[in-house]
């Protein structure tokens, strides 16, 4: 018995090593390797992920769980883009191919997914890569990798770090800057009214907090709420918020609890005006979320109970359908996504993109993956964003401003001029007058 | 006797794991590390249901206490990882036996309430006491690469040889521990508690006893997952770990040191391959991300209908000598069931 038993360990050994040789061999080799042609003008496969004819890149989205509806347009609307620019022309005449995996915004299956990636899949670089948490996972990595790691889905300040991090660079307005500016407008606009902040209890809401502090005077707020996201019950901070009489309640939610709040505010016959932070306004979301949790089908349910809110948008408005980049995402999105709305994620998807392709033709013909970072460095000149990016080889802030607005029939109107600032204490919030430049007649940007 | 031939067999996995972590690609060395973090685990709930009888849907909880320990030593207290890893699962056997004391009254569907409660409850405590464990975005968790191994060795290889060297470790004090006096008190008690107590069994302090040896597999599978991973967050360890365990455990063969491998290497290759397999097959969209997750359900379904006593299970019916795989993977979950004499061929 005792030897029959050895040789069954061994047999397991034996089938263990068999299964990850065969799981091995069905990867495939690694691709990339270089066949350079050394003309000057000839494309060669100049970096890791690049061949003469395709730059392949990735990301980790999540895709499926509770991070998923609405997020989950984010990659396919920047596929969109990229499939819009490979049929014209590409990069440089190569192609994009956009690789994106689920992560279910679990951080350990983020690692997994990025390891493939960079690993297996071979990528260029990490595009767009989905969530705070997630994406603290592998920034460290893909930095001692030395893989490009370009404008992360968060507004988290902790991309902003060139010395740890010299290859991550964030993109959408940072929650600081947002937070001042909203912080500003509530200054202005409400004047001696009790304030009130809601918030979600991490560095998204935490960051805002920070920046509404840097701007409304400490005697105007009257309560500070955190909520956990996974609590869903948001009753006790409406009944705080109620209680300590805030008639202005400030949201830095994501649009589930947007949702929530509002319907546990009506409730409670509360009814403060709101603003809230443009991860959580997004009208069209909104409305379908408000509508879904209220059980409520009458047409414009969700709309009638949107309106008003005021937020702040650093993409033009989608409801400005004579502005050139509006054109641009209806035409791509017509062609290319029909199914999906047309709503805040999806112009975010196609404005990210269009901000990838911007910093790949600056990188060059036949980049390396430095000259990717290099080219954010020397910064990128202002496209889809309403205010300019704050790239430089000290900075990897992205946006660096937006226009407030008022959420009226289910889209954002509007309200002033664009509003720029710094991450600063008492860096000043101030009007961004240049006009924003118009999209490129071929939609592409130009080289 | 039993100790030199665990010994040796662990020599033959190692020697076998080290030609393996040098030929593989540096993607299957990660996913080689990633098994071998599971595996402790897996193989620490697999000798809590199959040899103890006892079943916990909570684990995942033990592999977070095993986690944030880890990540707190490395950040606050700079020791070495071999320390920080022992440290980890001495603190998870810790709330273990605090856990296994206060559940020791519950049987069967009770204590897998309770341990459920522990998997639901536990990661949100990272949410309260954000100062101390990062709240949502959590800690991260890096290590070095030794200095001897030269700048240009792959970060990766040394990942797959310090999880899978801690895993063997684990692997054989487990084995032996199932060969022991309490591995064969625990099938005693697994197999029928009256009479184990008036054989002069302590039942209780068995079954807490077994509780602790799984919480500390636990701990330290944690670690090792938050040394592969890079980070330790509470999106990690939420109740679909626990379940996962479950599964792994389940699918491999319960009761078995070689099943727990099998269903760790389910848990790490099956959903990746499926995911490559729709996207290569172009599916986009909605589809591409639900199909790999539907496929993986249908494997573990098909795994169970073919090998009802686990992956191990079936291939002793196959190719093993002689050896009865009576009863399905439940058996543990029988209270007083017939004696089954699947076990006693010894844990491997």
């Amino acid at each position: 018995m005792k030897r029959s038993r050895r040789v069954n360990l061994a047999a397991v050994a034996g089938i263990a090593a068999t299964a990850m040789v065969v799981a091995a061999c069905s990867s495939g080799g690694s691709s990339g390797s270089s066949s350079a042609s050394s003309s000057a003008t000839a494309l060669t496969a100049s970096a890791p992920g690049i061949t003469a004819t395709t730059i392949t890149i990735g990301s980790h989205q999540p895709l499926t769980g509770v991070a998923a509806p609405g997020y989950d347009e984010i990659a396919p609307a920047s596929t969109a883009y990229f499939d819009y620019v490979n049929a014209h022309g590409g990069i440089y005449g190569r192609k994009i191919i956009y690789k994106y995996l689920n992560d279910q915004y679990n951080p350990t299956i983020t690692s997994t997914v990025v390891h493939q990636l960079v690993l297996q899949d071979n990528v260029y670089a990490i595009f767009n890569g989905l969530g705070t948490p997630t994406h603290l996972a592998v920034a460290p990595y893909l930095n001692t990798q030395k893989v490009p790691d370009v404008f992360v889905a968060s507004g988290c300040e902790c991309w902003n770090d060139t010395a740890k991090l010299p290859d991550t660079s964030g993109w959408q307005l940072d929650y600081v800057r947002e937070g001042k500016i909203l912080g500003n407008y509530i200054k202005q606009h409400f004047k001696g009214k009790k304030i009130g902040y809601f918030y979600q209890d991490d560095e998204f809401g935490q960051d805002g907090v920070k920046g509404l502090n840097y701007e409304i005077p400490k005697s105007q707020v009257v309560a500070s709420e955190s909520y956990n996201p996974a609590v869903t019950n948001v009753a006790p901070q409406v009944t705080a918020l109620k209680a300590a009489g805030a008639q202005v309640v400030v949201s830095f939610s994501v649009p589930a609890f947007t949702a929530l709040l509002k319907l546990t505010s009506l409730k409670l016959s509360f009814n403060p005006q709101l603003v809230v932070s443009d991860v959580g306004s997004d009208p069209i979301t909104l409305a379908g979320l408000l509508a879904s949790f209220a059980k409520n089908k009458t047409a414009g349910f969700g709309n009638s109970l949107t309106q008003g809110i005021i937020t702040d948008g650093y993409l033009p408005s989608l409801g400005s359908t004579s502005n050139t980049w509006i054109q641009l995402f209806q035409k791509i999105h017509t062609q290319y996504i029909p199914k999906l709305p047309l709503d805040g994620n999806v112009a975010y998807g196609l404005a990210v993109g269009y901000t990838f392709v911007q910093a790949m033709f600056k990188a060059g013909r036949n980049p390396t993956r430095q000259d990717l970072v290099s080219a954010i460095n020397s910064g990128l000149p202002q496209g889809v964003s309403v205010a300019p990016y704050a790239y430089s080889a000290s900075n990897h802030d992205g946006i660096t401003g937006a226009y407030m607005a008022v959420v009226k029939n289910g889209a954002l109107v509007p309200a002033g001029p664009t509003l720029v600032t710094d991450t600063t204490p008492t860096g000043a919030v101030t009007s961004f007058t240049a006009a924003q430049p118009a999209a490129p007649a071929s939609g592409i940007p130009s080289p | 006797m039993t100790l030199a031939r665990h010994l040796a067999a662990a020599l033959v996995i190692a020697l076998v794991i080290a030609v393996l972590s040098v030929k593989l690609a540096p993607y299957r060395d990660y996913q080689l590390a990633e098994v071998a973090a599971y595996v402790v685990a897996v193989a620490g709930l697999t000798v809590l249901i199959g040899l103890s009888g006892q079943i916990s849907i909570g684990n995942g909880a033990f592999m977070a206490i095993g986690a944030y320990a880890s990540a707190l030593l490395l950040l606050h207290l700079g020791w070495p990882i071999e320390l920080v890893l022992a440290a980890s699962a001495v603190v998870a056997a810790l709330a273990g036996a605090i856990f296994g004391v206060a559940a020791a009254r519950l049987r069967g569907p009770y204590l897998a309430g309770a341990t459920l409660m522990l998997a639901v409850a536990l990661p949100s405590v990272a949410d309260q006491y954000t100062s101390v464990f990062g709240g949502d975005q959590g800690l991260g968790v890096t290590i070095t690469t030794p200095a001897f191994l030269g700048a240009s060795f792959p970060p990766t290889r040394w990942l797959a040889w310090l999880t899978c060297a801690v895993a063997l470790i684990a692997l054989v004090l487990l084995a032996n521990l199932s060969r022991s006096r309490v591995g064969r008190s625990w099938r005693a008690v697994r197999d029928d508690e009256v009479a184990a107590s008036l054989a002069g069994l302590n039942v209780a302090r068995l079954q807490v006893l077994a509780f602790v040896v799984s919480a500390a597999c636990a701990g330290l599978s944690g670690a090792l997952l938050a040394v592969v991973s890079g980070i330790v967050a509470p999106g990690a360890y939420t109740l679909a770990l626990s379940i996962a365990l479950l599964t792994a455990a389940v699918v491999g063969g319960l009761g078995s040191l070689a099943g727990a491998l099998w269903g760790s290497l389910v848990l790490v290759l099956v959903p990746s391959y499926l995911t490559n397999v729709a996207a290569s097959h172009g599916l986009s969209g909605a589809a591409s991300s639900s199909v790999p997750i539907a496929a993986y359900g249908v494997v573990l379904i098909v795994v169970m209908l073919v090998f009802p006593a686990g992956i191990q299970g079936g291939l002793r019916r196959l190719f093993g000598p002689a050896a009865p795989a009576a009863g399905g993977p439940f058996t543990a979950l029988r209270r007083r069931g017939p004696a089954s004499e699947h076990q006693e061929e010894g844990i491997i």
